[in-house]
């Protein structure tokens, strides 16, 4: 096509520049699509735990693949310079493919492997690939806290060449193999990353053929100039000021408080950490690329949802965390499970919002996802070496969720990731995969903080195993001693628990045996609750009574809404009740 | 019997007609009559045989095709179902995936499922993954939940049980009793409805299924009954979602298969005419008012899938409608029609799309009271539909309109000129239906450049040229009397019926031929049983497919398997069939892995109608424009003169260089500057890139 790359005062410019952003969008989504169709393990192709992005050749990101998850997507935003660090621009080579799991560099742990392509037409480098997935193993203790330092954790990939024009590592592909637990599914998920890489590049090249451009530098500075004007606009339309909020979470053996003080100024948001607890002495440590990703995400939902997500627009929301502090967890320390206390970070950021938006934004919810992890085999159970020598080998990691929190003007979800943005595993393909049973995977009534607006549900399963031996589960569990708070007058969430049916609490955090005869039971947290439960519609909590969401007593206790057995409103009871407890 | 065949279409607005007598054709289009269908298709019906001069008894067959299923659950108008689940899972259907389809939306909402939680009832049974028994089903709990359903009014029922489709003898037990406790509630069996793993969609597409039940039972038996009346002899058939036709009795068991039945017809005529002109490989691109589908179509035959989504509420996102999954035929259908309306977003970028002006009050120009500007607003600007000779020049349109609905929605915001944003928002939507169609082709790790494309619809012609350089695709076809297609592809379409089992097979170890010889003989009969309802003696054709993957990959390929039973040569020629297409699909084969299978379909059709290859056109000759107009150059965004014709005067062999208008009642064809047209031996409008 002709005229795209006239002057700016062409007003055919503006459409022309608009189109090929739209084309660029649509080609990182069909990089993302292509990774999980051919990907591995769960966590890509069911789960969609992955992201995918284009990046100029000073490394910054142009685009990303709405499918994905907040984690990875604005960590591996951050990625690619220290890629272009290592191998600077110059030295690539048509070929080349690069790849680290490195989680100061990369999103946060050993288990997400990212792979950056560059991209060259006519022997000039154009642009980069990146893409990002959580592999099923990296060997060391699998995926769980108990670590003490990252070494421990599994095979840890510098940024080096994955491939060039002469070919694959071979050397690399040899070291992964014999240190990961489920090598196939690890080497094919590094493969696919490459694959959806490769799909990019050819997407990219042609788009650039029939737009007639030789570089990405003209389109990218308008990509990066709007999308950073349009943050910016949505920012100064915030009340300006510093406000500071505070979260206590379960921690591994001690609780910690996560402390943000956000200053809303002219020229966008700035977030300090300072007050935060210290790291920890186990893997739920933060690398500052994964704190950064959260929380940028939280502010994001809030400010300016509908900008897409590159470098212009992450570049007006700012995070410092001091060095001494979990959010900024340094080599070596242990961070397989960053998650557990990253996920937590939207909340302390709404929590900071909340006050500059006056109370028009949702309650806390469960926020790290309550996931099935767990594994069999003869050598990693706690269990006696006989009844193991039976046991079939397996590993599952399987996506759940809590509820949400409640939302202004509408209840919270229910068993539903935020700020993760993963899919769950259907119950059928855990079960095919594994010899476990999951005997329930319900609603947990009554968990939602009440509320004018009900928080979400959490939910309750039972897993049992159908083997002649123990097993064990890999538990990444928090809001388990502080449930998600309310807003605004309305409940708490229930708090989770992690027991065995027949009584015994488990650790919310680690990994731990389950006898073969005995049932897990996870109940998750619910979201809190929004405004005074006794100004909730009390046809809602009649119609959550006949839904099973609410019990009977629950709907009097907690709305004093009194119910007759036909569920219809008992009003005079209702009003009196209400009046008594203002 | 004669050899004079009708199809029906019921769409949303109009029902269309298509009638051929021997090598004549009819076409009506009558107002839909939501609240009792039927009248609208007899009032149809008497019209058009009143037009080609026929009584009932002269139709030799009537082929229809409905959007009453898909209304049915979009409207939630469907039968009171309740869903007999698994103890302890009954809400997976609300579950769903457990996660936000919309990312940074925090106010977004799932899907509410079409069986509320207090009608989803559980059931004491368990089968493991294996298909062993691990609880047996308590058939006293169950004839306890009788009462309930009596309670509530329940019409139908959906059986959705773990691992059924592994082992469906919990959910047939289940079936049989209710069968004799409750035998007026109609039952839906999720095994059988849906045989795959994944109980989400499957018991999703059982729901769907038990929820649309009654209303389609009591309308095909309905309209059976009057046409029966009316002196009708002729068998009726269905079309379904995969583009096959299908009796009223099957039908009536499995309505779910018949949601989407119009685009399949379109798709179908789309192959039609390209296999006329011997073409392998085309795209069909339908744009209508609403929406625009896009569908890929290899050696013959569309593409076939299984997953599907119906009543997306948040605009065309994946995950915010109900998973079913049927066999359909595989396209993509995105919010961008004539009617789609344009906006701007505080990125200070043009929108178009997905909410559309429909009908009422439609474009601004329509001068109905519509606000918006929209694409055919956009059109009229730039030249491209004229207005005087809209619809024949029945409708007169008013372009001062379109000029301040799009100055309003577009032009102020962004400081262009009208005709500036009125080409803003064409580009805009051509390149939205550029990048669905990419991202659909990559996903099928398919190619679209070196495809012809068929294009027919009232908004295709206009944007084809344009959507084909932006494709890369250097042919376009423009049917004649593509007004109503969907319906003349009914009458094309060949009696089939889909039959899929779900077996695990490590082709290493666990290939096991006689097993799998006999699981496929007892497909072919399942399948034979159906279509040999509706086509005792024809000549059927057999399609095999099976769905493969590398082990331990979660999504699979499907690939085509060679016909005749499986012998000790089978297992190395379906790994070579798999790594063929998977590099194909992916650029790169991954070497040591095992392959696996995971499902087996067939298809079982008639032989498709017979192909008359389109004769040569006359020797070539320059067509007379009818005259000469005023239509933007995208290139420079400056208007030029050029010519006009009227497609009804175009005999074949006219040729006609770009750029210029072809003007008929239901549509106008662009044809760009870097295009020349020519009218082929059938009347089809063939546009060449230059």
């Amino acid at each position: 096509m002709d005229g795209t790359q006239t002057l700016n005062d062409d007003p055919m410019h503006v459409i022309h520049q608009q189109i090929m952003w739209d084309r660029l969008i649509s080609v990182v989504e069909e990089q993302a699509q292509t990774l999980i169709r051919i990907g591995f393990s769960t966590s890509t192709r069911e789960a969609g735990d992955v992201s995918a992005g284009v990046f100029n050749v000073a490394g910054h990101m142009l685009a990303q693949a709405i499918t994905g998850t907040p984690g990875h997507v604005n960590s591996m935003a951050r990625a690619v310079v220290h890629f272009l660090d290592k191998f600077p621009a110059a030295t690539m080579k048509p070929g080349d493919v690069f790849i680290t799991n490195d989680p100061w560099k990369g999103t946060g742990h050993l288990h997400d492997f990212t792979v950056v392509t560059p991209v060259f037409r006519d022997q000039t480098m154009v642009a980069l690939f990146a893409s990002t997935c959580h592999v099923i193993d990296v060997g060391g203790r699998g995926m769980g806290p108990e670590a003490r330092e990252v070494y421990e954790e599994g095979i840890y990939v510098p940024i080096m060449r994955f491939a060039s024009a002469e070919g694959t590592n071979d050397t690399l592909l040899e070291m992964v193999r014999n240190n990961v637990r489920e090598s196939v599914q690890v080497i094919g998920d590094i493969y696919s990353l490459v694959g959806c890489n490769d799909v990019g590049s050819r997407q990219l090249l042609a788009m650039m053929a029939e737009f007639g451009i030789d570089t990405l530098d003209l389109l990218g500075a308008h990509i990066l100039e709007r999308s950073r004007a349009a943050t910016l606009e949505a920012v100064r339309k915030l009340p300006k000021g510093t406000f500071r909020h505070a979260m206590r979470i379960d921690g591994y053996d001690k609780p910690l408080d996560l402390v943000a003080t956000m200053t809303i100024s002219d020229d966008g948001i700035d977030v300090d950490f300072t007050g935060t607890s210290p790291p920890s002495s186990y893997g739920i440590n933060v690398p500052f690329c994964y704190t950064e990703a959260y929380a940028s995400f939280g502010v994001k939902c809030i400010v300016a949802p509908k900008i897409p997500n590159n470098e212009g627009s992450l570049a007006v929301l700012r995070m410092h965390a001091p060095e001494n502090c979990i959010l900024n967890a340094q080599h070596p320390r242990p961070v397989a499970t960053r998650h557990v206390t990253g996920q937590m970070l939207p909340d302390l950021m709404i929590g900071c919002l909340n006050q500059a938006l006056d109370n028009a934004v949702p309650a806390e919810g469960t926020s790290c996802l309550w996931n099935l992890f767990a594994f069999g085999g003869t050598s990693q159970i706690d269990a006696d070496s006989t009844e193991m020598m039976k046991a079939r080998a397996f590993n599952v990691m399987s996506f759940h969720s809590g509820g949400t929190g409640a939302r202004p003007g509408k209840d919270g979800l229910s068993a539903t990731a935020f700020p993760s943005g993963v899919r769950n595993v259907p119950v059928e393909v855990t079960e095919a995969m594994s010899p476990l049973l999951l005997l329930r995977k319900e609603y947990r009534t009554d968990s939602g903080g009440a509320g004018k607006f009900r928080g979400g549900l959490g939910q309750v399963i039972e897993v049992i195993t159908l083997d002649d031996a123990a097993f064990a589960i890999s538990a990444n569990y928090d809001r388990v001693l502080y449930p998600p708070r309310g807003r605004n007058g309305g409940s708490d969430g229930m708090a989770g628990r992690l027991t065995l049916l027949s009584g015994a609490v488990l650790k919310s955090k680690g990994r731990q045996t389950i006898a073969k005869h005995e049932t897990v039971l996870i109940e998750m947290p619910g979201g809190g609750g929004l405004g005074n439960p006794l100004d909730r519609d009390p046809a809602a909590v009649a119609e959550d009574v006949h839904l099973g969401m609410v019990s009977l007593a629950a709907a009097a206790k907690d709305y004093g809404v009194v119910l007759r057995a036909d569920n219809s409103i008992d009003i005079e009871a209702t009003t009196a009740a209400r009046q008594s407890r203002r | 019997m004669t050899s004079a065949r009708l199809a029906v279409d019921i769409g949303g607005t109009f029902t269309d007609f298509a009638l051929q007598v021997g090598a004549k054709r009819f076409s009506r289009k009558v107002l839909t009559t939501p609240q009792a269908p039927e009248q609208g298709v007899l009032a149809g019906i008497e019209m058009i045989l009143a037009d080609a001069a026929l009584k009932p008894i002269d139709l030799g067959l009537i082929i229809h095709g409905t959007t009453l299923a898909t209304n049915a659950i979009i409207e939630r108008k469907g039968a009171k179902t309740a869903l007999l689940a698994t103890a302890g899972h009954r809400d997976s259907i609300e579950m769903a995936y457990e996660h936000r389809f919309e990312q940074y939306d925090i106010f977004m909402d799932k899907p509410a499922p079409l069986v509320p939680r207090h009608l989803r009832l559980q059931v004491p049974e368990r089968i493991d993954a294996t298909g062993r028994i691990h609880r047996p089903l308590d058939e006293k709990a169950l004839a306890d939940l009788v009462p309930v359903l009596r309670n509530e009014g329940i019409t139908s029922v959906a059986i959705g049980y773990l691992h059924s489709y592994a082992n469906p003898v919990h959910e047939i037990r289940t079936r049989d009793i209710l069968k004799q406790l409750a035998p007026d509630i109609a039952v839906t069996m999720s095994s059988e409805v849906c045989p795959e793993m994944r109980e989400y969609e499957r018991w999703s597409t059982a729901c769907a299924n038990a929820y649309v039940q009654p209303v389609m039972d009591r309308y095909l038996k309905l309209l059976e009954d009057t046409l029966t009346e009316r002196g009708f002899t002729c068998p009726i058939f269905l079309i379904t979602s995969a583009g096959g036709l299908t009796t009223v009795a099957i039908a009536r068991r499995f309505p779910i298969r018949l949601v989407e039945s119009g685009p399949a017809g379109g798709a179908i005529l789309a192959n039609h005419i390209a296999l006329e002109r011997s073409h392998d490989h085309i795209v069909s691109f339908d744009m209508g008012g609403t929406t625009a589908k896009i569908c890929l179509i290899d050696d013959g035959q569309p593409h076939f899938s299984r997953s599907f989504e119906v009543a997306r509420q948040y605009r065309f996102l994946k995950g915010s409608g109900i998973p079913i999954r049927i066999p359909v035929i595989e396209m993509v259908e995105i919010g961008a029609g004539g009617g789609s309306i344009a906006s701007v977003d505080n990125l200070l970028r043009i929108q178009v799309g997905p909410a559309s002006a429909g009908s009422e009050p439609g474009p601004a120009c329509y001068g109905r009271g519509g606000l918006n500007g929209t694409v055919t607003d956009a059109n009229v600007m730039l030249g491209r539909i004229q207005v005087d000779r809209f619809a024949g020049g029945k409708m007169q349109l008013d372009p001062k309109a379109s000029a301040s609905a799009l100055a309003g929605t577009v032009g102020d915001r962004l400081k262009l000129d009208a005709t500036t944003a009125a080409l803003g928002v064409t580009e805009v939507v051509e390149e939205n239906m550029a990048n669905a169609a990419r991202v659909h082709a990559v996903e099928r790790g398919r190619e679209l450049s070196n495809r012809i494309m068929i294009a027919f619809g009232g908004a295709a012609p206009i944007h084809a040229t344009r959507l084909a350089e932006k494709l890369n695709i250097s042919t376009v076809i423009v049917p004649a009397g593509a007004g109503v297609g969907s319906a003349f592809g009914f009458l094309l379409a060949p009696i089939a019926y889909e039959v899929v089992r779900t077996r695990y097979v490590h082709l290493n170890d666990s290939f096991d031929i006689a097993g799998l010889n006999a699981l496929r003989a007892e497909m072919r009969a399942e399948a034979t049983a159906v279509v040999r309802l509706g086509a005792p003696t024809e000549p059927l054709t057999e399609g095999w497919t099976a769905n493969m993957r590398y082990r331990g990959q979660g999504h699979e390929i499907t690939v085509t398997l060679p016909d005749g039973d499986f012998d000790t040569d089978s297992v190395a020629t379906l790994e070579k069939i798999f790594i063929t297409d998977y590099e194909q699909q992916f650029g790169r084969r991954i070497p040591n892995l095992d392959v696996e299978v995971l499902s087996w379909s067939l298809r079982l059709a008639t032989v498709g109608a017979p192909i008359t290859l389109c004769p040569p056109a006359p020797a070539d000759h320059a067509a007379e424009p009818a005259d000469h107009v005023e239509v933007i150059d995208p290139p420079t965004g400056k208007f030029e003169r050029i010519a006009l014709y009227n497609r009804s005067s175009l005999a074949p062999g006219s040729t006609i260089a770009g750029p210029a208008l072809i003007v008929e009642d239901e549509t106008t064809t662009l044809v760009t500057k870097s295009f020349t047209a020519r009218i082929d031996g059938f009347g089809a409008v063939v546009m060449t890139r230059t």
